[in-house]
């Protein structure tokens, strides 16, 4: 039996799922294709869901959607190996509705909304995985499966296969394959209960914290992250896949030394490990993304390097769900009216003038900056070394002026004040 | 409620190769990467060996490496590092198989 669709999208992630429950409530027939055994099994995040992009989707999404804990604490960690200096926001605000961030396990998170696309009438294919896509000469036909039909014909295919994208690739979307502007992300579930975590972060039951940790994986590049689950505690690193090439450093060992940091080894004591993986991210934003469409396929999601991380906001499965959307939306709208191809640029368009394409753009100095060894390495320890001389108290001579302070520490760390000044001046290009 | 949502109740495996072995993979009959390892000896870096998260990839002592896909969790560091060409042959793993994540 031929399988066919007026669209196939391929992955049932945030990106897929949200581009297929578009097109199924346009009364379009939508085939969504999942290889692993439940969409969300092979899916890995760094801490926290923006969901406001779901309010005009799925309006009730937060009495419905499976939430671990609502975010009431966002924390910037900065050290430089011993010492830790925090910024920590709590906001009582973010408690209640319309909420921050949320906390969620991808295995519940992702199936949920697999399932709003499959009420609305989408066919999900579980364990199935895409082996090539299927095309003629003028353009992509569909793809071909390991499943037992086969081939799955459409008029026009989405491409939501998380970052590394083979569909994109086979397209010649991506010039060629690349390590750079890839981190991989590394994560440690511990399991402590509820009362242990609400009592070490002194957090309200169901609220929970983020924490983001730079100067964590030196002398790679990267950082770290620990958010609250319900019942666990997720900790791990982020870690360019250049600078894992040049220091020849591991993932594991990183993450061991994060975990040792006192701060760190105080929130997960006594705790048990459930869970280790680790996922790629496109962390080059807008100017790394590759071409989003070809004949007959449009590209969308991680799969499309639309990723925000830009160090003051780090977004991906909201972006994947606002991308997916635009997606649905660009297509459904053009099949309802027509069976001629999608115009070249069209999905290209929409994107460019969505909320998620401004934010790339506007914030696309954002991640050579926060990559650059200064910030990486020179900030975190000139930082806490301020701080532990400014909280120092030494009364053996008077207190110097923080002039000096700042003098001595950035002396300290090889660095001088106007170098960190050119630094503030990069920081206010890149997020103006 | 899975066996998965069931916490520990003793004392936990802590190093990287006990969690793994407590972890859900559905282990496919065939790997899903392969490594031509006759192609490593004109390597000098052996990235792999290091880069990889789930530290597959290990070194013989007669200077060869050799890979095992079973506990792997399909990121694609290796796909991405590896400067030899033709040494790796990397698709997901199909039918459903591989790493099964519950607390992704």
């Amino acid at each position: 039996m031929t399988l066919r669709y007026d669209v196939v999208v391929v992955g049932a992630g945030p990106a897929g799922a949200t581009a297929a429950l578009v097109l199924a409530r346009m009364g379009l027939s939508v085939a969504l294709v999942e290889r692993g055994p439940f969409p969300g099994a092979k899916n890995l995040y760094g801490g926290v869901l923006y969901l406001s992009v779901l309010d005009e989707l799925i309006p009730d999404w937060r009495s419905n959607a499976p939430i671990e804990r609502v975010v009431t604490r966002r924390s910037t960690v900065l050290t430089d190996g011993r010492r830790t200096l925090t910024f920590a926001l709590d906001d009582p605000d973010w408690a209640r509705p319309p909420y921050n961030g949320v906390t969620a396990r991808r295995s519940r998170f992702d199936r949920w909304m697999a399932e709003q696309a499959v009420s609305a009438g989408a066919h999900l294919f579980t364990s199935t995985t895409v082996t090539g896509l299927l095309r003629n000469d003028t353009r992509i036909l569909g793809v071909q499966t390991d499943h037992i039909d086969g081939e799955i014909y459409a008029k026009i295919t989405i491409a939501a296969d998380g970052v590394n994208s083979f569909m994109a690739r086979e397209a010649g979307l991506y010039p060629r394959f690349s390590s750079d502007h890839l981190t991989l992300g590394y994560k440690e579930v511990i399991h402590l209960g509820a009362g242990t975590i609400e009592e070490r972060f002194g957090l309200e039951p169901g609220e929970g914290a983020d924490l983001e940790v730079l100067g964590c994986v030196s002398p790679a590049i990267g950082g770290g992250f620990c958010y609250t689950n319900e019942e666990t505690l997720a900790i791990g690193v982020i870690v360019s896949l250049s600078s894992l090439a040049s220091t020849g450093l591991g993932a594991p060992e990183l993450l061991a030394q994060l975990k040792e940091l006192s701060y760190f080894r105080n929130l997960i004591r006594g705790g048990s490990t459930l869970e280790i993986g680790a996922h790629l991210i496109p962390e080059g934003g807008w100017r790394t993304r590759p071409s989003l469409s070809a004949p007959g396929i449009v590209v969308t999601g991680d799969a499309a390097s639309l990723c925000l991380a830009s160090g003051l906001w780090l977004e991906g499965v909201n972006m994947a769900i606002g991308s997916g959307k635009v997606a649905g939306e660009t297509i459904g709208q053009h099949l309802q009216a027509t069976d001629e191809p999608l115009p070249p640029g069209h999905y290209d368009a929409a994107l460019q003038a969505s909320v998620v394409g401004r934010n790339l753009q506007r914030l696309q100095r954002t991640p050579s900056f926060v990559l650059d060894p200064k910030v990486q390495h020179d900030l975190p320890r000139i930082a806490t070394s301020f701080a532990h001389r400014l909280f120092t108290v030494d009364d053996r001579s008077a207190k110097p002026s923080l002039g000096a302070l700042a003098r001595r520490s950035a002396n300290e760390g090889g660095i001088r004040l106007r170098t960190l000044g050119r630094l503030a001046f990069d920081a206010w290009r890149a997020f103006r | 409620m899975s066996e998965h949502d069931t916490p520990p109740h003793h004392s936990s495996p802590s190093t990287l190769g006990a969690v793994l072995e407590a972890m859900d993979f559905d282990v496919a009959p065939t790997a899903h990467i392969t490594l031509d390892s006759s192609r490593c000896d004109g390597c000098s870096t052996h990235i792999c060996v290091s880069a990889c998260p789930a530290e597959l990839f290990v070194r013989t002592s007669d200077g060869g490496i050799i890979f095992n896909y079973e506990r792997c969790f399909e990121c694609g560091t290796c796909l991405h590092l590896c400067n030899v060409e033709g040494a790796l042959t990397w698709q997901y793993p199909t039918l459903g198989h591989g790493v099964i994540f519950h607390h992704g």
